[in-house]
């Protein structure tokens, strides 16, 4: 269960979250909604970390952790991942061996010995062909060279190597066609068990049409301004977010 | 002239000895270098290209010369300059540059000659390596001369290993190497120093280059206490090409200074570079790297390019590429970085539960790779790759793979 | 094979370009008249006697003298630097006289009342001095060879606090001023020519702008040499104070002469907490003739404190005229978070030598500069972009951008590219780019293919290419920036 409470942060000096409180519980799923610069992304970022961003006020616990002492890459081997909207490329880095640090990493944290190369590499087999990204890339440097949709979908590989319990999916969908679109979704859902929860930030229903969320919310000014059911999507969808400003002024 | 005197002093005193143990082509230019040296002494850091580096510091300590024998196992390439099959009078001391003090120190000092020779169109099957061991208990300095001259349409690839004793006593090393290459020659040559750091290095390469030759010539600086190397190439036949390219990791105290001239004399050449510097603890790195584009050199393409990471508060970079241009037609660019980490790459690999320590190891390895990549035999460059990441993981003590040792 | 003649193998728009190359190098000096005022000249040479002639003329107080002349001494144990990649002539520096007063005429008569043909002068270099002609929203002082002539608006500004005025006037009015910046940014021993300045020193303006000030007009100083054998050793000196603005323009010519004239000037300016200064220059000094004849020597010192927290100074320079350049305007950044910018066209040609750039010295945390320089060079001209960053041991966070390309027109110039950095951190950024070429023929060619002449079509993509700095500098001098690039690369331009 993740549990964020009263949130402040900033990002540059300037607030952008202005009090977030928000419970997801496990095996549920959020989406969150917003315009632009409302927030969407700083959340997520703070949720895993980032250390560009500052923290001013509130908490967030996640499964009774403070999340808040913690390092990024501690709450990562607490089972937080993050697909990154636009994931970054790191030249001369492998993905194999890149791969192999992070479960590597996250098996010493939970005690357990690192993975022989044989297991390893089956592992990877694996997952790759669940996710069905193509054997070529993993022989690249991470996301180096890859198609927006390719980078999307080795995101959802990387979770798939990881076994997270708790997903955020930031604007997976962003940059994404239609078919790009259902083999990422599809490959999402193949990988979520009972227990596991996600935070899913999109502009558009279509992603929802796919993962679909048990709560809708939406985020304006920093703050969350509206909790309803899956339909509140759709209706974003027809009717834009004006509305929901003109009920608030 | 404090350090100087020494060293006057020292030619006074074994001149004769010196040159009973070498031979007429070395001696014949030996008074007359010395004569340079003594008028300049060793140059200050108000002289351009020594900049960066103390040079009368690194030569202030009190050195024994060596004035033992090369150890030359027979080769049909390798010889020393007393059983050379050439005439090496035209060449020798000829292509280096006879104003340099340190050049000239060499040239008074030095009293054996290393002379590997690819007649013309031969293309040795194994790639040639010079190992140079410093080992001993006293300070002691070694004048080290190498002549390499390719006939036209040979090919070579030579590897130099600087190799030291861990521990040592102080080590002084001078190297002047003079690479001739005719017509239509590819060379690949690799320097690798893994010293300690009581050893200091000031090597002087000059490479000439004719027609439609090819050379690439890497400098790897993986451990020692004071690294100077200047490289300097004449393109002087049409469509020749060059590559130059250095990884310098610094730790602890190390001083790496890399310092380098192309001069294209002649139209339609191309020249590369690609110097990287990881610097960490005090270390200190410099760079400077000038292409020179004479009048007549149109059709020039050049890129240069030197990166550097700075890993710790006290470790220290100097960067100066330079462009001096007299032709038209050319197309030369230069850029030079020196920055931290990708911030974001490094907090996405976080993300994913990599520790940070093993992060930064891991991209500090890919900014590196980016120049081992280049190295054109196989094995040396899966060699490298490992010796590189040991290095970054500081397990670099012992050299596993020298035969010397077993 | 028979050897063709080298003409015949160029493509037509290669001759075209020969030939626009030519006509550059036969381009002439619009601004190179003479003025025929009586002018007041002190006699040639240099020794404390001049030197004190000069501070007595100005009636200048004690400590100023003091200055002078320990600058002077300072002077004499120097020699004339030769690091640069020009070629300076041996400067006889007793040949040359260190005062001249075109004003001197009026002077003991009603000191408003200035000379017609001077006004005639600066009316025909496009600076009107009558204020209801002025260009609107700029002030000018216009300096004629060692005096300032006239500066307007000076009234209307000092409702606001503002002073503005030239340098002696200002060591009359405003003493404590003066004497507290003065050389404190370059200080006389900072190099030959600073200290030949500070001993000789005429005229210049000082700008002070008090606390939350923007100042409500460009403000704007004319230089222009006009008397025989003279040197002009002008001084400026801008403050701008705590959370205040201020936009500064200079130009400069002077006439057409066989001999070279000596330019050596200090600019100082001291930014506080939160202030910015832009800082823009049109540099045409007479460049000689197309056989490298007479010209200009433009020795220049110019260097920007950012002292304050969050300060910002913006070096914007257009260089085009001068025998040889010599010229690094420098900013240090002090200040935590202060920001520091270099933009810079230098464009030679004939016989032309320009070695110009910058020194980004950061001192303070988060400190930002950006350095933009575009060098052109015709003829058998040399061009040097020389730069210095240097980042010291407590500037976290610092970072650089630097871009230096330069642009070859013709197969006797050279472009050169020096660039020095020092890293004593390791939270810094710093990066320099480079690149060096001819005109690009595929753009020449697509131009030729509209139906734009070869000489037409090298103006456009030579004005394109130095459009990043031209539309940093204020708007009227935008125009006046082009129009000189288009003077320098023989109208080809708009």
């Amino acid at each position: 269960m993740l549990e964020i409470k009263n949130l402040h942060a900033r990002v540059a000096g300037k607030e952008i979250l202005k009090g977030i409180d928000l419970t997801i519980q496990d095996g549920e799923i959020h989406a969150i909604m917003g315009t632009n610069g409302a927030g969407k992304s700083t959340l997520s970022n703070v949720i895993v970390g980032n250390p560009v961003y500052e923290v001013t006020e509130g908490s967030i616990t996640f499964n009774g952790q403070d999340l808040l002492a913690m390092k990024t890459e501690e709450r990562a081997h607490a089972g937080i991942f993050m697909s990154f909207q636009t994931p970054i490329e790191i030249p001369g880095v492998s993905m194999t061996n890149f791969m192999r640090a992070a479960v590597n990493a996250r098996r010493q944290a939970q005690g357990k010995e690192p993975l022989k190369s044989t297991d390893f590499l089956k592992l990877m087999r694996e997952k790759r062909q669940l996710v069905g990204i193509d054997q070529k890339l993993m022989n690249r440097s991470v996301n180096e060279g890859f198609s927006g949709g390719e980078k999307k979908r080795n995101e959802i590989f990387q979770m798939a190597m990881l076994e997270p319990s708790f997903c955020i999916l930031d604007e997976t969908d962003s940059g994404l066609d239609v078919d790009a679109l259902r083999i990422v979704a599809e490959g999402f859902n193949k990988l979520r068990t009972a227990e596991t929860s996600a935070m899913i930030i999109t502009h558009y229903q279509r992603l929802l049409d796919y993962i679909k969320p048990h709560f809708v919310h939406v985020l304006i000014d920093g703050k969350i301004v509206k909790t309803e059911g899956p339909e509140l999507a759709q209706k974003i969808e027809n009717e834009g977010f004006d509305w929901i400003k003109a009920e608030l002024s | 002239m404090k350090a100087e005197q020494q060293y006057i002093e020292l030619y006074r005193e074994a001149a004769e000895t010196i040159t009973q143990r070498s031979c007429p082509v070395m001696n014949a230019e030996r008074d007359a270098a010395f004569g340079v040296f003594q008028q300049q002494g060793f140059p200050t850091q108000k002289v351009e290209r020594y900049k960066y580096t103390d040079v009368a510091a690194a030569f202030a300590p009190n050195y024994g010369l060596s004035l033992g024998q090369l150890d030359i196992q027979p080769s049909r390439y390798i010889y020393s300059f007393k059983d050379s099959p050439i005439n090496l009078a035209p060449y020798y001391n000829k292509i280096a540059d006879g104003a340099d003090s340190i050049t000239a120190l060499n040239t008074a000092l030095a009293h054996e000659g290393l002379l590997i020779y690819v007649p013309r169109n031969e293309h040795p099957e194994a790639p040639i390596q010079i190992d140079n061991w410093l080992r001993g208990t006293a300070a002691t300095m070694m004048h080290r001369r190498t002549l390499i001259l390719l006939e036209e349409g040979s090919e070579a690839t030579i590897v130099m290993n600087d190799k030291a004793d861990h521990p040592s006593p102080h080590f002084l090393t001078t190297q002047v190497m003079e690479i001739v290459c005719k017509a239509n020659v590819h060379l690949d040559i690799y320097e690798i120093e893994e010293t300690t750091p009581l050893c200091s290095r000031f090597s002087n390469v000059y490479i000439q280059e004719g027609r439609d030759s090819v050379v690439k010539h890497n400098v790897i600086t993986l451990q020692g206490g004071l690294s100077r190397n200047l490289c300097d190439v004449y393109l002087q036949g049409e469509n020749a090409e060059v590559t130059l390219g250095g990884c310098a990791i610094g730790s602890r105290q190390q001083h790496i200074d890399n310092n380098t001239l192309i001069q294209h004399q002649v139209p339609r050449c191309q020249s590369n570079e690609l110097y990287k510097y990881v610097l960490d603890d005090q270390a200190v790195g410099a760079f400077a790297g000038k292409i020179l584009v004479e009048k007549d050199a149109q059709k020039t393409t050049s890129q240069e390019t030197n990166a550097n990471l700075c890993a710790s508060s006290e470790a220290r970079m100097y960067t100066q590429p330079m462009l001096e241009i007299y032709a038209d037609d050319v197309k030369c660019n230069h850029g030079s970085t020196v920055g931290v980490l990708d911030q974001t790459a490094l907090f996405y690999m976080l993300q994913r539960g990599i520790p940070e320590a093993e992060a930064r190891t891991l991209l500090k390895n890919a900014f590196m790779g980016q120049v081992i990549d280049q190295i054109q035999y196989r094995p040396l460059r899966d060699r490298l790759y490992v010796k590189v990441e040991k290095r970054f993981r500081g397990e670099h003590e012992k050299c596993e793979d020298c035969r010397l040792c077993k | 094979m028979k050897k063709k003649n080298k003409e015949d193998e160029k493509t037509p728009s290669q001759q075209d370009q020969n030939a626009f190359v030519r006509s550059v190098a036969e381009k002439k000096y619009e601004f190179g008249f003479t003025t025929d005022v009586q002018t007041e000249i002190i006699d040639k040479g240099l020794n404390e006697e001049v030197i004190r002639l000069i501070s007595a003329k100005k009636n200048e107080p004690q400590w100023l003298l003091q200055f002078r002349l320990e600058a002077y001494r300072y002077w004499l144990t120097q020699t004339q630097p030769s690091w640069a990649h020009v070629t300076l002539p041996e400067i006889d520096y007793q040949a040359i006289s260190y005062y001249a007063d075109p004003t001197a005429k009026s002077k003991g008569n009603d000191k408003q009342e200035i000379d017609p043909e001077l006004m005639k002068t600066f009316d025909k270099l496009g600076i009107p001095l009558e204020e209801r002609m002025a260009l609107s929203g700029m002030a000018v002082d216009a300096v004629m060879d060692s005096v300032s002539v006239k500066t307007t608006f000076k009234e209307k500004l000092s409702e606001k606090g503002i002073i503005f005025c030239s340098i002696s006037e200002a060591v009359q009015q405003y003493p404590d001023l003066v004497r507290q910046y003065l050389g404190s940014v370059v200080p006389y021993r900072d190099n030959y020519f600073a200290a030949l300045n500070s001993a000789v020193f005429s005229d210049g303006s000082f700008v002070y702008i008090p606390k939350n000030t923007r100042c409500p007009m460009e403000l704007s100083t004319y230089f222009r040499i006009n008397a025989r054998n003279t040197g002009q050793f002008e001084r400026t000196l801008i403050v701008c104070d705590e959370g205040s603005y201020v936009s500064y323009l200079e130009g400069c010519t002077a006439p057409m002469r066989d001999e070279n004239q000596l330019h050596a000037a200090i600019v100082e300016i001291v930014v506080m907490d939160n202030a910015e200064v832009k800082y823009s220059t049109v540099q045409n000094w007479y460049p000689g003739d197309s056989e490298g004849r007479g010209g200009v020597l433009n020795l220049v010192t110019k260097r920007g404190h950012l002292r304050g927290v969050n300060s910002k100074l913006s070096w914007t320079q257009v260089e085009t005229g001068s025998a040889i350049t010599w010229k690094y305007p420098s900013c240090v950044l002090s200040g935590d978070n202060s920001q520091a910018e270099f933009y810079s066209v230098a464009v030679t040609n004939n016989h032309q030598e320009a070695d110009t750039g910058t020194k980004m010295i950061h001192l303070g945390k988060n400190t930002r500069s950006t350095i933009i320089s575009k060098g052109i060079s015709a003829g058998r001209s040399q061009n040097s972009y020389r730069g210095l960053v240097r980042i010291g041991k407590n500037a976290d966070g610092a970072r650089n951008y630097s871009s230096c390309d330069s642009l070859l027109l013709g197969s006797q110039c050279g472009a050169h590219t020096f660039p020095y950095m020092d890293v004593h951190n390791n939270t810094a950024t710093v990066e320099h780019e480079a690149t060096t070429s001819k005109i690009n023929e595929d753009q020449l060619y697509y131009c030729n293919q509209r139906g734009i002449s070869t000489e037409e079509a090298v103006g456009l993509i030579v004005n394109g290419y130095a459009k990043d700095v031209i539309n940093k500098l204020p708007m009227e001098f935008a125009v006046e920036a082009q129009k000189l690039l288009s003077v320098s690369l023989e109208g080809t331009v708009g």
